[in-house]
């Protein structure tokens, strides 16, 4: 088992940052599922997605033991649900399942203060959502689709044929930063910061067991505060000047009534930008790479994609299933809840397990296989369901499209030559590294 | 047995008869109907198979309940009449209805 280790010592007291002390997570391997007591089950394990042993682990609590309590992991006592149904049950239900304080299973350091609305009740989560999802609804995005596609191509067309490469740094990352850039107008040269940024927010280890350490945390989130404090204050500037404001959000948020104060509450301004780049980020960059993977271990289906690119935005919610970007949600249960035959206790932590829902046979034939023309692709958990569910869907849909339409023109086989490489978390299910080789087509 | 008809944002329309008890989402998705996509199954969870019922209708069909108003609250296109189509049963008493699609699910 892995444990919690503290490993902070007087640096941490000479900081001038106050922080928590330092917690990190040491690699062990983990037991096949099958000489672990039911009880002893912990799927918090932020090594479960490297070791590749999440399907068993998963299948066996599915089959067993839906509803599932672990009562001492280094997260604390949690409730794991595992069946499609189920967590359809809990995400629905936002009277009974509170997505307050945060939505991921750890809970957090004390200094990360940080409001966003996923981790909001009902009615504060539904004024700032509604302020801000007009940036991202379909309307918007059909007019951010020929940038997009033309960053896309940019970046396609400057990739190394027929030698190795990283497709992690060169492809998924490089793209989701061009379009957070977008989406936030954010000044281009500075782009490499966003994708920077998230990974701190998301990367805790006391969180999502990551291996971000807080003074590294709070320095860079600090930093964008300066950062989006400063570009608000040029976009308030260029409106009250006249200037027409554009479609990215924090000029919509500056036209809204309900948000157009937002840098005043610096907590809440941040917490939603943090939400937004870490949203977009990860989540994307993932089902990017995913993709690449999935084809890789399924070449049969690349054939069939190629043969007809008709059935790109089917594989696309067919890559976002079959990766699952972001494993969990967790909630906290509001009052005494039966569920399949266990009784959630008030106050109880909560987490859905998306990432066994979208394989859970009872609900999606052969989960396990990928297959680009499934049937009903688009019914998956990936993006989560009721009122939080993703606000960024369609955007994230429209880039994968581009992205797999855009590569088709180009390249012939894009062929994985090394074990991918994983990150450290349960939260964040993704790579670090994928290295390939691209065949160029003959055209 | 009557119909229903869908008329896309584009101005297409399109009729589909009615099978009374079946709701109106699984009406569009068995009839062909474009534009619905209904990613949660009907179990009005994910917003995806918004229509906008003909004013006239409106009482037929009544209006939406607490968890549909929050979820079509999450839609920028929602108007006055819309409704959740997974959460319609379609009757007999539906002969005519006339149904609008929005732009974009959301
Ligand atoms: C494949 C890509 C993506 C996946 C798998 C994904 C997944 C999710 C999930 C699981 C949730 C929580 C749902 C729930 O609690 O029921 C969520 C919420 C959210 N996502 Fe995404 N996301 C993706 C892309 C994006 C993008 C591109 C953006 C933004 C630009 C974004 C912004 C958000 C926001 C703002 C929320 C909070 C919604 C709320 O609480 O009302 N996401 N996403
Ligand atoms: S099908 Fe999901 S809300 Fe109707």
């Amino acid at each position: 088992m892995n444990s919690l280790t503290n490993t902070s010592d007087e640096s941490v007291a000479t900081s001038p940052i106050p922080t928590m002390p330092a917690v990190e997570f040491i690699e062990q391997p983990i037991a096949d599922v099958s000489t672990v007591a039911l009880e002893d089950i912990d799927v918090s394990n932020p090594f479960m997605f490297r070791q590749n042993k999440w399907q068993s682990y998963f299948k066996r609590l599915r089959d067993e033991c839906p509803v599932h309590y672990q009562k001492n992991s280094p997260f604390g006592p949690f409730w794991s649900i595992t069946r499609f149904e189920d967590i359809m049950f809990v995400d629905k239900n936002h009277t009974l399942f509170s997505s307050e304080p945060v939505i991921v299973i750890g809970d957090r350091p004390a200094d990360y203060m940080l409001d966003m609305f996923i981790a909001m009740d009902p009615p504060k989560h539904d004024v700032q959502r509604q302020a801000v999802q007009g940036a991202v609804a379909p309307k918007n995005l059909a007019e951010m689709e020929v940038l997009i596609r033309e960053r896309t191509v940019d970046v396609l067309n400057d990739l190394p044929v027929g030698e190795s490469f990283d497709w992690v740094e060169k492809v998924s990352v490089e793209l989701t930063t061009r379009m957070l850039a977008t989406l936030f107008d954010f000044p281009y040269e500075k782009r490499h910061k966003l994708p920077y940024w998230s990974d701190l927010a998301s990367g805790s280890p006391e969180m999502t067991g990551g291996m971000i350490q807080a003074d590294e945390r709070v320095a860079g989130i600090t930093d964008l505060m300066t950062e989006f404090s400063q570009l608000w204050h040029t976009k308030a500037a260029q409106k009250a000047a006249g200037e027409q404001g554009g479609f990215d959000l924090i000029s919509l948020m500056q036209s809204n009534e309900n948000t157009k104060n937002m840098v005043d509450t610096p907590l809440e301004f941040l917490g939603n930008l943090v939400l937004l780049i870490v949203g977009g980020n990860d989540t994307t960059r993932n089902s990017m790479t995913g993709g690449v993977d999935a084809l890789n271990e399924f070449p049969q289906e690349f054939v069939k994609l190629k043969n007809d690119p008709s059935l790109i935005p089917n594989m696309v919610s067919e890559i976002i299933r079959w990766q699952t970007p972001l494993a969990h949600m967790r909630r906290i249960a509001t009052q005494d809840v039966e569920l399949n035959g266990k009784t959630i206790k008030k106050g109880d932590k909560v987490v859905m397990w998306y990432v066994s829902g979208n394989r859970d046979e009872r609900v999606i034939d052969n989960p396990d296989q990928f297959v680009i023309d499934r049937d009903k692709a688009r019914n998956h958990l990936s993006f989560g369901f009721g009122i939080h569910r993703c606000m960024g869907n369609r955007l994230a849909e429209m880039q994968l499209r581009i992205l797999w339409e855009e590569i088709l023109q180009r390249f012939e086989n894009i062929e994985v030559i090394d074990k991918p490489k994983y990150v450290q978390s349960n939260f964040v299910k993704g790579y670090t590294e994928l290295r390939v080789k691209l065949t160029a087509k003959n055209h | 047995m009557g119909h229903i008809t869908f008329i896309e944002h584009s101005g297409e329309q399109h009729t589909t008869p009615i099978e009374e008890g079946k709701s109106l989402m699984q009406t569009a998705i068995d009839n062909g109907i474009p534009g619905i996509d209904a990613d949660c199954g009907g179990v009005c969870a994910c917003g995806t198979c918004h229509v906008i019922v003909d004013e006239t209708w409106i009482d037929a069909v009544g209006v939406a309940n607490d968890d549909e108003i929050m979820m079509l609250d999450l839609t920028p296109e929602k108007a006055k009449t819309s409704r959740l189509s997974c959460q319609i049963k379609t009757t007999a008493a539906m002969n005519g209805m006339i149904v609008r699609l929005p732009e974009f699910q959301m």
